[in-house]
């Protein structure tokens, strides 16, 4: 497998699978949830889902998924996160690709995990083959899938925030905005410093809350110069954060990750939003 | 107090202070957009950064060696050598040259490694009259504070700030006098600066690069004050660490190229000066001795660890420029000699981890900081080896039990997926009919200062799982149907 | 791991033979043979403009005098009986020009003293890449005079302008007989500071104006 392969379906509502039909040349892709998706948001997986078939591949959620390891790679503990990366490749054994709806789960995997594995002479090389195969959505969508079509449309205006692993650790800059720039009826507004970090941090934001707010409160005033409609962002830790800063300062921006966007799948309302769209 | 408790005090009185505030917020502009400008014009900057990289890395896998030749090479061309393991032994050799000078005003030039072993304020308890030269360390200096940032030592003084410390100071100069400009300010500050050089018996500079071939120390500033510093008084001091060294100056020059863009954004210092020794016979100008002392204070035992590469720093600034952290709470906060990323890598070597391991906590891991180091540090790897070395302390005991029973979950996905549907219902419940909880007492850090979005409901797992189950009903349902078509136009 | 012996030999041989790290494309653009020389003297001069310092071109060394006589007049108060003192050290090359075709201009000669207003300095080479004047150290040239006054003029030879640092080092060394002089002074502009409130302010300690004599024979 590598290289393209042709769009099969585009702007189907769940496209239903003839599992036998097309199975032997569809890509089988392995979706790594990410905790915060999984706990938080999963109308995000279900978009990701969407988009995947929609560029034609082979789905599977593998039940043996937990969480990609970063707390406790970050926060010190490369025993714990060593384990935790060999449950993922396990999971993931035997997937074309294997694609995250995060930067920074997609790094862990892509660019860590190898690092974290390097000296164990059983493992190292089974990691390089596994990093191989990870890619961040959009990155996928756009580089191995190329997509040249999306199933959503929003009419408006939208600002994009580079996750800062998904933007340092994987290049992942110009793949988000080609695929907004697909979809019918959004103008992408950038806001200035789009690269700078919003202070989540995973565990940071808890420890240094007080920095994390004032780093958000930049992000946020950032933002709203801009004047979008919607701030996107291929991060759901970022964007809680964001939206949750919003949603106390009672702005109007809403907040969604990309994936709703361009898969159509907007019936969830907005991050800390309620249906009818207002903050309560 | 602890360190960490001290840190988050800090913090918070940083964060509250609204004139460094409005200082911190003219940083993009400056050095960040400088940068930015300098970089688009020389369009090999990204592998001139490999290329500084590589000769750090080549200059200290062989340091012993190097610092060898170049103390044989400075000693030929008249310097003495002196090496001090930690920052009092250089203190005193400093001390002791000073004496032996019978000095009585020494000059300054900026050196990190003087603020790191607190030099001025060891000579000025032995009654010696110490003054920095470099503007922002003078100003420092008269208001007896650290500096906040290592190359721009004032950068949370505003103008009006120096008005005030000026008048206070400059307690001879008539009341009236305007300090509403920069231009006046540095006016007052060149005449009475001027004066302590004249005056000085013994100058001290730092080094920003040590040549082994031929002994030579590399000083750069704008200002033109180590010139003054080193060429005026009767001994010329130079105080520098032992990982400064490179074997020949073709291997100083891309550094030096690297060095002030990313600084300043400037292309070149105003001053870069390569001293090699004292006055020689025909010199009409210099000093008659050059001391050079060589601190180790910890680096080579960071030279053994996996950390080295964080010694390949030139002391540029630019990872504190770009670092989010910084440009929130500005340098002092730190409470410690270096700041910002390069700080929270190199300060618990230096310091201990006990002081400052705490700094490593304090980042969100962006990696702007590695994006712009020019020698590719590994800003981020580094700071994760020191929460791993913190996270084995005993005082980490609490953190560590968490970590471990989070990871103990992590590694049962079963357990996993059961635990993540009660905290999404719990948390859903929590919210009642609306979208975000504003305060949850658990996780106040957050709910302090933003709401927390309520999930929505089930975990995607959960649903993915049902989704599934009537995926398979319905090709169940299919497939019988079919058969049943099949059936009925059988003959 | 290699043995002590070898890494002592790699050390000895990268000093003896020094890496050329660095081939600066960038100034020797789409030049296979090396940029020209009067592209090399068209950056210098260009570079010398962003920085602030002046530039007076003369076509000839017997022009220096009154060019810079001129200069000192127009951006240098003089002193009461119309006389402006400049200082300079006892370079050959300095002290051979025809000082006394211009009048306006008192000589003293030696290091600089504090009362020192303008220094006058010859230049061993300049670096086209940024501008930067290369000056060294000794009696001709004494260090001080370019710290001390406020007003800092350098005699250079066009020719003597060369792309990089890598090159001006090399200038240097052949100017010297191969001998380290006390200082090597690279200087790029005027004494500047941005210390007070982030403005860059120009003669923060040593000279407040840079102004290079270019001549070309």
């Amino acid at each position: 497998m590598g290289g393209r392969f042709g769009v099969l379906s585009t702007n189907q509502c769940h496209p239903v699978i003839s599992m036998t039909e097309v199975f032997a040349r569809r890509p089988r892709v392995g979706l790594f949830v990410t905790c915060l998706v999984d706990l938080m948001r999963p109308s995000v997986g279900f978009a990701a889902v969407r988009l995947l078939e929609a560029a034609g591949c082979e789905v599977v959620v593998p039940e043996g998924q937990t969480c990609c390891g970063q707390p406790a790679y970050n926060g010190g503990d490369a025993e714990n996160a060593r384990k935790i990366a060999m449950l993922t490749m396990r999971a993931f054994d035997g997937f074309d690709y294997v694609v995250a709806p995060s930067g920074s789960c997609a790094a862990m995997l892509k660019v860590h995990y190898p690092r974290l594995l390097a000296d164990d002479k059983q493992h190292a090389s089974a990691a390089r083959a596994f990093a191989e195969r990870v890619h961040e959505l959009c990155a996928f969508l756009i580089d191995v899938c190329g997509l040249e079509q999306v199933p959503g449309s929003f009419a408006g205006r939208v600002t994009y925030h580079d996750g800062c692993s998904g933007l340092r650790e994987l290049k992942v800059r110009e793949q988000p905005r080609r695929l907004l720039a697909i979809v019918p009826g959004l103008e992408l507004c950038e806001m200035s410093d789009t690269d700078a970090c919003c202070g989540f941090g995973g565990l940071f934001a808890m420890k240094f809350p007080a920095i994390s707010n004032a780093m958000v409160t930049k992000k946020c005033a950032n933002a709203a110069s801009a004047k979008p409609d919607l701030l996107l962002s291929g991060e759901m830790g970022c964007l809680l954060n964001v939206a949750g800063k919003l949603s106390r300062q009672g702005a109007e921006i809403e907040c969604r990750h990309i994936a709703e966007v361009l898969a159509g799948e907007m019936t969830a309302p907005a991050i800390a939003c309620s249906n009818d769209g207002q903050r309560r | 107090m602890t360190a960490r408790a001290q840190f988050d005090a800090d913090i918070d009185a940083a964060l509250a202070d609204a004139p460094l505030q409005r200082a911190l917020a003219d940083v993009p502009a400056g050095f960040v957009a400088g940068r930015r400008r300098a970089r688009e014009e020389l369009p090999e900057f990204e592998p001139l950064r490999r290329v500084g990289r590589d000769i750090r890395d080549h200059a200290l896998a062989h340091l012993d060696l190097y610092l060898e030749a170049f103390e044989g090479n400075a000693t030929k061309a008249g310097s003495r050598v002196h090496w001090a393991a930690s920052g009092d032994d250089a203190c005193r050799i400093v001390l002791d040259i000073c004496r032996a000078a019978g000095a009585r005003t020494i000059t300054k030039s900026k050196s990190m490694v003087s603020e790191e072993i607190e030099l001025r304020e060891r000579l000025q308890d032995a009654e010696f009259d110490v003054v920095e030269t470099d503007l922002g360390e003078y100003l420092v200096q008269i208001r007896n504070e650290k500096p906040s940032h290592i190359i721009a030592p004032a950068i949370h003084m505003r103008a009006e700030d120096v008005a005030n410390v000026f008048r206070r100071q400059h307690g001879h100069l008539a009341a009236d006098r305007q300090l509403d400009t920069p231009e006046k300010m540095i006016a007052e500050a060149r005449g009475i600066l001027r004066d302590k050089f004249l005056a000085a018996d013994v100058g001290i500079t730092g080094a920003n690069f040590l040549v082994a071939e031929t002994g030579s120390a590399i000083i750069v500033t704008n200002e033109g004050n180590a010139d003054l510093t080193m060429s005026l008084p009767k001994v010329h001091v130079i105080l520098t660490s032992i990982d400064k060294v490179v074997p020949t100056f073709n291997d100083a020059w891309p550094l030096l190229r690297l060095l002030a863009r990313s600084a300043t954004g400037q292309a070149f210092t105003a001053y870069t000066t390569i001293v090699t020794g004292p006055r020689q016979p025909t010199d009409p100008d210099g000093p008659e001795q050059c001391h050079i002392v060589l601190l180790d204070n910890g680096r080579t035992e960071l030279l053994a660890s996996e950390m080295r590469s964080v010694l390949r720093c030139i002391r540029c600034g630019a990872c504190m420029n770009h670092c989010p952290v910084y440009c929130s709470i500005g340098g002092h906060a730190y409470n410690s000699v270096y700041p910002g990323p390069i700080g929270a890598a190199l300060s618990p070597a230096l310091a201990g981890a006990g002081q400052a391991a705490h700094l490593a906590e304090a980042s969100t891991f962006c990696g702007r900081c590695e994006q712009v180091c020019p020698v590719e540090i590994p800003l981020v790897s580094v700071m994760r080896q020191w929460r791993s070395l913190a996270l084995e302390q005993p005082r980490s005991r609490r953190a560590r039990l968490m970590l471990h029973a989070w990871a103990r979950l992590a590694q049962h996905p079963r357990i996993y997926r059961w635990c993540a549907g009660i905290a999404a219902r719990s948390l859903k419940w929590l919210a009642g009919s609306g979208a975000r909880i504003r305060r949850l007492p658990f996780l106040h850090a957050w709910t302090d200062y933003r709401d927390l979005a309520a999930p929505q409901g089930g975990t995607f797992q959960q649903q993915w799982a049902q989704r599934d189950r009537k995926r398979a009903q319905r090709d169940r349902a299919d497939v019988s149907a079919a058969r049943a078509r099949k059936s009925d136009s059988a003959p | 791991m290699p043995s002590e012996a070898t890494c002592a030999e790699a050390v000895a041989e990268r000093i003896a033979h020094p890496l050329q790290h660095w081939p600066l494309r960038s100034i020797r653009a789409d030049e296979p043979a090396g940029v020209s020389k009067q592209a090399l003297i068209g950056r210098f001069k260009a570079q010398l403009g962003r920085l602030g310092a002046d530039l007076i071109e003369v076509g000839s060394v017997a022009e220096i005098p009154a060019a810079l006589a001129n200069y000192v007049a127009a951006n240098v108060a003089d002193d009461a009986a119309g006389l402006a003192r400049i200082r300079m050290g006892s370079d050959a090359f300095l002290a051979a020009l025809p000082w006394s075709s211009t009048s306006g201009l008192e000589i003293a000669t030696g290091k600089a003293e504090a009362a020192d207003v303008i220094g006058v300095s010859r230049a061993i080479a300049g670096v086209a890449e940024t501008g930067t004047l290369v000056l060294v150290s000794g009696a001709d040239n004494p260090v001080t005079l370019g710290y001390l006054p406020e007003t800092h003029i350098v005699v250079l030879e066009a020719g003597a302008i060369v792309a990089s640092y890598e090159e001006a080092m090399q200038s240097v060394l052949v100017a010297t007989g191969g001998r380290m002089p006390r200082t090597v002074n690279l200087i790029t502009g005027a004494s500047r500071t941005g210390d007070i409130g982030g403005k860059i302010v120009m003669g923060a300690h040593g000279p407040r104006r840079v102004a290079v004599v270019l001549w070309a024979a």
